[in-house]
């Protein structure tokens, strides 16, 4: 038998059982959930198929997918929930409202490695950046912001410190860019549930969406 | 063949068990830029119970922590010097450097990673690094 002949049956029975394999985990995680199948639908056709699941909120070291259990100093780390105890909760990240803590004084993390006594440099200037959709402009605080971290945190590395210098989108902030650095890495995360956290202005009363060039040009509107 | 039958299941086994990570803290980076290389667990770093007790300005500008996992390159020598991590662990702030276990607690061969980020949420394509370096989920 040739190498190439070798290689061509190697691949089938490798797919062939991959195959195998996909059925048969697709049928273990149904009977695991318990889906009942309704009338002559497909499984291929269910609901959430890309659905991605929170598995078990701040779990403990032991079980967290990370922590190796056969480590005996892991089973020494505190788990997260017994520190979080009587902080402000919220939707999502740390499920834990981080600046609520600070303010309500509930945390009072250090500003300096060892003295405690060290007050943080805060500036209250609120920045608007008005967004071009249909969803709330975006105000950003540097309060809560300079309470947590130092100006050279962002500027200018992340941000020109200048009004609308900065080019930000929904899309960069996603990848990890601008807003992003943070926000979906250590502070609050970009879910469904956090948008309007960053989209707080209303928009005005009579405020429409700009109308797409395109479909104000075709002749069959 | 068989070999190549093995590999097909297991690469389908990791793909499916790989979602199941989301379940550590939110924010917890995992840092293993050399520790399987030496044999040690990788260290696990837990940003939640490190910001209960210092802002990010302590770490992220006085320390120098660059804001990106694995980034920055730790060491023992550096932790010993009193760099990073040996800024506090060092008997004074926090305990010393010789509790192995409770930084090197990673299961061994997780990658370099911060966990719960938003890039892991998307739906799969976004998996893949932007810059093409394998950065894991
Ligand atoms: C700014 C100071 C500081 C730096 C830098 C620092 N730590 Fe810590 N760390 C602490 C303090 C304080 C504690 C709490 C110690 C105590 O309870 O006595 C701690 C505790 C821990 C814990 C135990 C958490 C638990 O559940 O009990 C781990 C693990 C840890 N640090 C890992 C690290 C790693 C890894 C690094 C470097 C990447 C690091 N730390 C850098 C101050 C620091
Ligand atoms: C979390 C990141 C962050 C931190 C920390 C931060 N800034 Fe800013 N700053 C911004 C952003 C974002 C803008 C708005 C830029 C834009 O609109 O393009 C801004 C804008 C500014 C502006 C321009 C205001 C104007 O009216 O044009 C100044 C001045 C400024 N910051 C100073 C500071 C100072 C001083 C500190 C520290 C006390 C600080 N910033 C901390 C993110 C930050
Ligand atoms: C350098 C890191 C960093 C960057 C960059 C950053 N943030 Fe934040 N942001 C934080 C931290 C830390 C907090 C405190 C709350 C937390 O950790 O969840 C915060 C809090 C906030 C809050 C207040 C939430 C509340 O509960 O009141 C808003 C709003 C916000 N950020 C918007 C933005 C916007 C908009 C941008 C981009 C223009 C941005 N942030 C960029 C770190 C950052
Ligand atoms: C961390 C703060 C933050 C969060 C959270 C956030 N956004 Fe944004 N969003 C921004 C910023 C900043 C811009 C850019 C505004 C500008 O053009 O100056 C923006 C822009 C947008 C735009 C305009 C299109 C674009 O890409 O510029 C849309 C639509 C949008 N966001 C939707 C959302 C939705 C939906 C969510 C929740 C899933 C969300 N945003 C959560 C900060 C945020
Ligand atoms: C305060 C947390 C901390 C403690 C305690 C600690 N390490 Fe580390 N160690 C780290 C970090 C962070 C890295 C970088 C991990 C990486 O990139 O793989 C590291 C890297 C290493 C490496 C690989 C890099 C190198 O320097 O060669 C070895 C080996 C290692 N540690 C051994 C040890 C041993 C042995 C001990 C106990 C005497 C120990 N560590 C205690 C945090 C710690
Ligand atoms: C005790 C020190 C410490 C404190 C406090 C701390 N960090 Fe970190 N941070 C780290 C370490 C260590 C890393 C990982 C660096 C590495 O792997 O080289 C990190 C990484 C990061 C990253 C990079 C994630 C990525 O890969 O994109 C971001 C963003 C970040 N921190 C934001 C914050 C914010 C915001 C705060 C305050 C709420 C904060 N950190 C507080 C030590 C700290």
């Amino acid at each position: 038998m040739n190498i190439g002949k070798k290689l061509l049956i190697s691949v089938a029975v490798g797919s062939v059982l991959l195959f195998a394999g996909t059925i048969a985990t697709a049928a273990e995680q149904k009977t695991a959930k318990k889906v009942e199948k309704k009338g002559n639908v497909s499984s291929a056709n269910t609901f959430n198929r890309l659905l991605k699941k929170e598995k078990m909120r701040n779990a403990g070291p032991a079980d967290d997918g990370v922590h190796d259990a056969a480590n005996d100093s892991t089973h020494v780390l505190q788990p997260p929930l017994i520190a979080y105890d009587g902080l402000p909760p919220s939707d999502f990240g740390n499920y834990i409202n981080w600046v609520k803590a600070l303010d309500g004084g509930q945390l009072k993390p250090r500003y300096d490695l060892s003295d405690p006594d060290v007050e943080p440099l805060i500036m209250d200037l609120n920045i608007v950046r008005e967004v071009k959709a249909s969803v709330a402009d975006v105000v950003f605080p540097h309060k809560p912001h300079t309470q947590w971290l130092h100006c050279s945190n962002c500027h200018p590395k992340i941000f020109i410190p200048q009004r609308n210098a900065n080019v930000m989108s929904m899309s960069a902030i996603l990848l990890g860019q601008k807003c992003g650095v943070c926000h979906g890495k250590v502070s609050f995360p970009i879910t469904t549930k956090s948008c309007k956290v960053c989209h707080s202005k209303p928009k005005p009363k009579d405020w429409k969406p700009p109308k797409s060039e395109a479909s104000l040009q075709t002749p069959w509107r | 063949m068989f070999k190549s039958a093995i590999i097909g299941l297991l690469s389908m086994m990791a793909v499916l068990l790989l979602p199941q990570m989301a379940k550590a803290e939110y924010a917890d980076v995992v840092i293993n830029n050399y520790s399987d290389a030496a044999g040690m667990r990788p260290a696990v770093f837990p940003h939640w119970y490190h910001r209960i007790r210092f802002r990010c300005k302590v770490c992220h500008a006085d320390l120098g922590f660059e804001f990106k996992a694995g980034g920055n390159k730790i060491t023992m020598a550096k932790i010993i010097d009193g760099q990073f991590c040996g800024a506090c662990h060092n008997g004074e702030i926090s305990w010393s450097v010789e509790n192995c276990g409770m930084c090197h607690s990673g299961i061994p061969g997780t990658p370099t990673s911060i966990h719960g980020s938003t890039v892991q949420r998307l739906v799969a394509p976004t998996y893949k690094a932007l810059d093409g370096k394998s950065k894991p989920k």
